[in-house]
């Protein structure tokens, strides 16, 4: 990576250009199929040239999307840690946003109800599976 | 393909060229894929390489901002940190000569120390203000960020070298672990913020176990960085070790398990381990599964020693396993392994009351990485 340094957010303009060509052609290939459904009245033709046309289209927003998706994949997500509060007198719970200092066991703050010190009891991250994954093992 | 072309090659301003221009099309095609097939899928192979370089080079850049923006937080230096850092990143351990392994261990042991001394102390300059816990979490997360300088510079050197000689060996050796290369990547990156932040981890489920047990029992320190509580369980004595919380270390389980059963002159009923272990894909995360042998990854210094101390004394060594995947074990602990804790602490009874008889002293030691977690 020594001669061009490229960020990772920038779409390589070498894909750009080539979504741009598959996009004019497919758009070509529609009017055209267009021109030859209405004037020469070729309907074989026109539906070849239809199907070339919206497969150059699909193709090109495929890749579009694609590239987003790796720019999105890029940043590393930060999932919220939960810190669990508890107290053991009256057991009273609270939850809330994991804090610098955090450790299981921890004693903090005075319990609202009795005073008593209270204790981390856990902390965790919720983990959300991004897409349900269906298998049969 | 004759009629198709027929038809279509009579549209407006076509005619018969068409159809010669497509033959020729189909013909050049050919021969390329046939002469430069192999070219053109090994520019797509540096190609993808290239991609994931950059993704790699991202990650390394923000561990290594991370890093130096939380020396920076804790450690408040007087003078700017990057420089040191940098150094810091680039530093490496030499393993010890096993050409005649026998003694190796000790040496390795030996390196291992200087290498942790040497990373407090260079730790401790970067940090002045930092206590102990935080100088343990921010020597963790200058490892991690190591650890991804140096997987973005060994497959940089690949590329690079794939790129300069085109050789298809070398550039379709590194493009087939690139997805597993990226997994660790991804992984060391998470472990970075865990660290940086003193969360508890995945691997930390050993201690974790270990802590929920020995809670509000005394602690005492046994070898360096670890603690043993004494706790009554079914009517016997546990010695429970766990390395010394909430700062981020493993401890030396190896030492703390012979000093407990050289104390007790070697009468231990059993030992318990209690560890993370990977899991193979289809397994689910938090399961808890049971077995012998002494369960403790890392460097195999600790599992060497514990293993000739209970072979001195003969004392038969049980481990309970919680499965996690590499991704879970090195990023803030998952709700699914935390409450596993609770269904690894039942087998733990169970073994107990199976294998041992009532006032028989035993020892469980939780393994792993203890960062945010005391005792
Ligand atoms: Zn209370």
């Amino acid at each position: 990576m020594s001669r061009k340094e490229q960020t990772p957010a920038q779409i390589s303009t070498f894909t750009m250009m080539m979504i741009f060509i598959v996009l004019a052609i497919s758009f070509a290939a529609i009017i055209l199929a267009i021109q030859a459904y209405s004037v020469y009245e070729n309907q074989f033709a026109a539906a070849y040239l239809t199907f070339i046309g919206i497969l150059g289209i699909a193709l090109s927003l495929y890749t579009i999307m694609q590239v987003r998706r790796r720019l999105a994949r890029l940043k590393i997500e930060t999932p919220p840690v939960i810190t669990t509060i508890e107290c053991k007198k009256c057991g009273f719970k609270s939850v809330r946003e994991f804090q610098r200092g955090d450790y299981v066991f921890k004693e903090v703050e005075p319990c609202r109800k009795c005073n008593e010190n209270m204790i981390i009891t856990a902390i965790y991250r919720e983990f959300k599976e991004k897409r349900k994954e269906t298998t049969f093992f | 393909m004759m009629m198709l072309q027929g038809l279509l090659f009579e549209l407006p301003g076509g005619g018969d060229v068409f159809s010669q221009i497509l033959t020729i099309l189909i013909y050049a095609f050919l021969f390329i894929s046939l002469f430069y097939g192999q070219k053109i899928q090994m520019h797509l192979m540096l190609k993808e390489i290239e991609g994931s370089l950059y993704r790699l080079k991202y990650i390394r850049d923000e561990g290594r901002r991370i890093a130096i923006e939380t020396i920076k937080e804790v450690g408040k230096p007087q003078k700017d940190p990057t420089t040191m850092v940098d150094r810091f990143l680039e530093y490496f351990t030499i393993q010890p000569e096993d050409m005649d392994p026998a003694g190796i261990v000790w040496k390795l042991e030996h390196i291992l120390d200087v290498r942790d001394a040497r990373f407090k102390d260079e730790v401790k300059l970067l940090a002045p203000e930092a206590d102990d816990v935080q100088i343990n979490n921010l020597e963790n997360t200058l490892e991690a960020a190591m650890a991804l300088n140096y997987i973005y510079k060994v497959i940089r050197h690949y590329y690079l070298l794939g790129k300069k000689t085109l050789s298809l060996y070398i550039i379709m050796q590194i493009q087939m672990i690139l997805p597993l290369v990226m997994r660790e990547a991804e992984a060391y990156a998470s472990a970075l913020k865990a660290f940086a932040y003193g969360q508890p981890i995945g691997d930390g489920i050993g201690p974790l176990v270990a802590a929920k047990l020995m809670h509000g029992y005394p602690v005492r320190k046994v070898a360096k960085d670890c603690v043993v509580a004494e706790v009554p369980i079914e009517g016997r004595i546990a010695y429970v070790i766990k390395a010394e919380g909430p700062g981020g270390n493993v401890g030396k389980p190896g030492d703390a398990v012979k000093a407990v059963i050289e104390e007790n002159e070697g009468k231990i009923a059993s030992i318990i381990m209690i560890d993370a272990a990977l899991k193979l894909e289809g397994e689910e995360v938090g399961e808890v599964s049971e077995g012998v042998g002494a369960a403790i990854g890392g460097p195999g210094v600790d599992k060497f020693k514990i293993e000739e101390t209970i072979l001195k004394y003969r004392i038969p060594i049980n481990a309970v396993i919680i499965k996690e995947d590499i991704g879970d074990a090195v990023s803030p602990m998952r709700k699914e392994i935390f409450d596993s804790a609770d269904k690894a602490i039942e087998r733990i009874k169970q073994v107990i009351l199976e294998k041992t008889k009532e006032g028989d002293k035993i020892i469980i030691v939780g393994v792993g990485n203890t960062i945010g977690i005391g005792q």
